[in-house]
């Protein structure tokens, strides 16, 4: 069964940055430069925090942005081509939730592939991988 | 090894001016943090630096497992003390680890003095001088993170240092606030940044850390973020938060109440951690990097007086320490008192600890008469009276008239202008931490090179000779308190919070050196160690402290503790025997 991260309880964030580290981790490394969530405060610590990350949209509009066909709806969220890509920035501008990030090492956008690992490092219960309803 | 680390970033605020240089060997020998940070001051300060001058350096570093590893969560700031006129050193939290090293630097060192009150933003590129005139004389540092928040980009990859009116005014324990909550709280690293008319200081990045060994890495990290999560070791501050120890200190009369004239509530003391949880805890957060979340904020809901049905509801930090020096030392039994006295000590910016220890020696003072309603201005300082206390800090941080202006520089010049010295708690210039517990307490606070309680954690040996129902000689607990204090700079040149002290022991470090690429076994971690605090206490020799001469406020042996009445050549042979083993 397909499983999807999902920001469950974003209440109980207390931007420890856990996710967005182990994020950069998939490549073996720290920092935040190819992270594909992030946290930032509502507009001071004391009021709480947003998590951005894809939230595997049914319709996602990063795909349809993409003017060389270069992210394709996968079974959940998208995947992006990188050597098809060329840069254009024009998936970061389509999300509504600026879960579009991107690697200016590389000009190529970072988008969540829904592995779960960083749920897996969330002390708090923000964060969970969870199994996505048929249909 | 991460190039990153190796880059200094030098400011000039005196030309607006700033250059990168990298310096490899500085961190291959130093590691980075205090260990760093101790060398650019031996090199940048000039013996005799009027702290105030525009020579006196502020230096910031990070280590080599800042932002890699779980807790590398601090940044250690390292500048003469205008508190002490010696060493300054401190420790913060918050996100300024993580954006000094992923804006591509170890280190960050301030030097000169601007023109006009600035604020900088600190990038991968460099820095941006911004005019904060319009930013100079607020009455909240809150504000000042508001304003500039809105200003500056990087939202979530930043960390937004500030200064209030006390450090504008030069109070000489003024601190630097960081994310709100997280402060370098003593020695008035504040007062500094006022002295060169740096309002803030906001470092963004987000460049990514390359390690020697990927696998290993990830292995590493798994391991020790599991050990942190499980074990016991995090409990206390997960949980309760540092106020845990109300209740215990007070069980035991080790808790400083009224200026130390006592050592306990007769009943549940009403700052327990478990009572502000209960009552107040309205939110916790983290430091970046940290599963363990020990920050805790009360939810202090007011009503407005002129108004029905108006509320505001203010979050305010609370943590064992403010509660001794805010709460207990001042005699207080009113929580929401407290609360509110904190609110405006941050509002201020001011070390809440030198605070609060200065409120309760004018309490003291003013109730034996050797300062009347003369000096301060109609106001009368009683045990626990938290609106008279809320007007006092502002005229220390705006320092009105004669006594606040005194009282703006610690409890050792107020009592060398008033008298009271044998209640004058301070330790070499720094007032006194919450813990009466033993001899092992006070010789950290003497002996330390911050003079603070985390240098050597002396309380903790106090505690456990008292479960074990034993007493150490002068000698042994300066010989436990040296190698503790040795192996503490090992921790903080990397830079991790203490708090993680028990996840990570020197073949644990050892083996977070190697995934990043660096050598270190265990026994070189051990030399380094002593070796960092020896050069320490050279600068603090340089700039003319002698253990020797350190004054030993008499209350604190009047005051029993647990272990009974403290004998002052008891503590003066701890004291010699430490200088022998730092003189190495």
């Amino acid at each position: 069964m397909a499983k999807r991260l999902a920001v469950v309880d974003v209440e109980r964030c207390v931007d420890c940055l856990l996710c967005a580290l182990a994020c950069s981790r998939r490549f073996g490394e720290g920092g935040l430069a190819r992270s594909a969530i992030h946290v930032r405060s509502v507009g001071g610590m004391e009021r709480g925090f947003v998590v951005v990350v894809c939230r595997a949209c049914e319709d996602p509009p990063c795909a349809d942005a993409c003017p060389v066909g270069a992210i394709q709806k996968a079974e959940v969220g998208v995947r992006v081509d990188l050597q098809r890509c060329i840069g254009c920035r024009m998936c970061v501008a389509a999300c509504p939730i600026g879960a579009v990030f991107w690697d200016e090492e590389r000009e190529k956008p970072v988008i969540c592939v829904h592995c779960g690992l960083c749920a897996s490092f969330c002390p708090h219960g923000v964060l969970a991988f969870e199994e996505v309803a048929d249909g | 090894m991460d190039r990153g680390l190796t880059r200094v970033l030098f400011v000039d605020l005196s030309r607006h001016a700033f250059r990168v240089e990298e310096q490899p060997d500085l961190f291959q020998n130093g590691l980075g943090g205090i260990g760093v940070a101790v060398e650019l001051l031996r090199e940048l300060c000039p013996q005799g630096t009027d702290p105030f001058s525009p020579e006196n350096p502020v230096i910031l570093a990070v280590g080599p497992l800042s932002a890699l590893f779980p807790l590398a969560s601090k940044t250690v700031a390292a500048f003469k003390s205008p508190h002490t006129g010696n060493l300054g050193e401190s420790h913060c939290g918050g996100r300024t680890a993580l954006a000094i090293r992923l804006a591509g630097y170890g280190a960050i060192v301030i030097t000169g003095k601007s023109e006009i009150p600035v604020y900088l933003v600190v990038d991968e590129k460099g820095v941006h001088f911004r005019d904060a005139r319009a930013l100079w004389g607020l009455s909240s540092s809150f504000t000042v993170g508001r304003i500039i928040r809105e200003r500056e980009g990087g939202s979530g990859l930043r960390s937004i240092l500030r200064i209030g009116q006390a450090g504008e005014n030069l109070v000489s324990y003024a601190n630097v606030v960081a994310e709100s909550y997280r402060h370098f709280g003593r020695l008035g690293l504040g007062a500094v940044f006022g002295s060169k008319r740096l309002k803030a200081l906001v470092i963004m990045g987000r460049r990514r850390i390359p390690v020697a060994d990927k696998p290993g890495y990830s292995r590493l990290y798994r391991e020790l973020h599991e050990k942190a999560v499980r074990s016991e070791l995090f409990k206390k501050y997960h949980d309760l938060g540092t106020p845990q120890n109300v209740r215990p200190l007070n069980a035991i009369g080790a808790l400083p109440v009224k200026n130390l004239k006592e050592t306990r509530y007769p009943g549940d003391p009403p700052f327990a951690g478990e009572t502000m949880a209960e009552r107040y805890l309205g939110r916790r957060l983290a430091c970046a990097g940290c599963p363990v979340a020990c920050i805790h904020l009360a939810a202090l809901r007011e009503p407005y007086p002129d108004e029905p049905f108006f509320y505001k509801t203010t979050f305010v930090s609370y943590d064992y320490e403010p509660i001794y020096s805010l709460g207990t030392m001042l005699g207080g039994e009113d929580p929401e008192g407290y609360l509110k006295l904190m609110d405006e000590v941050e509002h201020l910016a001011l070390d809440a600890m030198t605070c609060g220890v200065v409120l309760a020696w004018a309490t003291e003072a003013f109730e034996r008469g050797l300062i009347t309603e003369r000096d301060t201005g109609g106001l009368v300082p009683r045990w626990g009276d938290y609106d008279v206390y809320i007007e006092m800090v502002r005229r220390i941080a705006q320092r009105r008239g004669e006594l606040y202006d005194v009282l703006a520089r610690g409890v050792e010049e107020a009592a060398k202008r008033y008298g009271g010295e044998e209640f004058a708690l301070a330790f070499g210039g720094n007032e006194m931490p919450g813990y009466h517990t033993g001899p092992g307490a006070h010789l950290t606070f003497l002996s330390g090179a911050r003079h603070s309680h985390l240098d050597s954690a002396g309380y903790a040996v106090d505690q456990a000779c008292l479960k074990e129902g034993r007493r150490l000689s002068p000698q042994e607990l300066a010989r436990a308190l040296f190698s503790e204090e040795a192996r503490r700079q090992v921790l903080s040149s990397l830079v991790l919070c203490f708090f993680a002290r028990g996840l990570y022991d020197l073949e644990t470090i050892s083996n977070c050196l190697k995934v990043v690429g660096l050598d270190w076994d265990q026994e070189s971690l051990e030399e380094f160690g002593k070796e960092t605090l020896r050069r320490k206490y050279a600068f603090k020799v340089r700039e003319g402290f002698d253990l020797k001469e350190l004054r030993i406020p008499r209350r604190i042996t009047e005051t029993p503790t647990p272990f009974g009445r403290l004998e002052e050549v008891e503590l003066r042979s701890a004291l010699e025997e430490m200088g022998r083993l730092l003189a190495g």
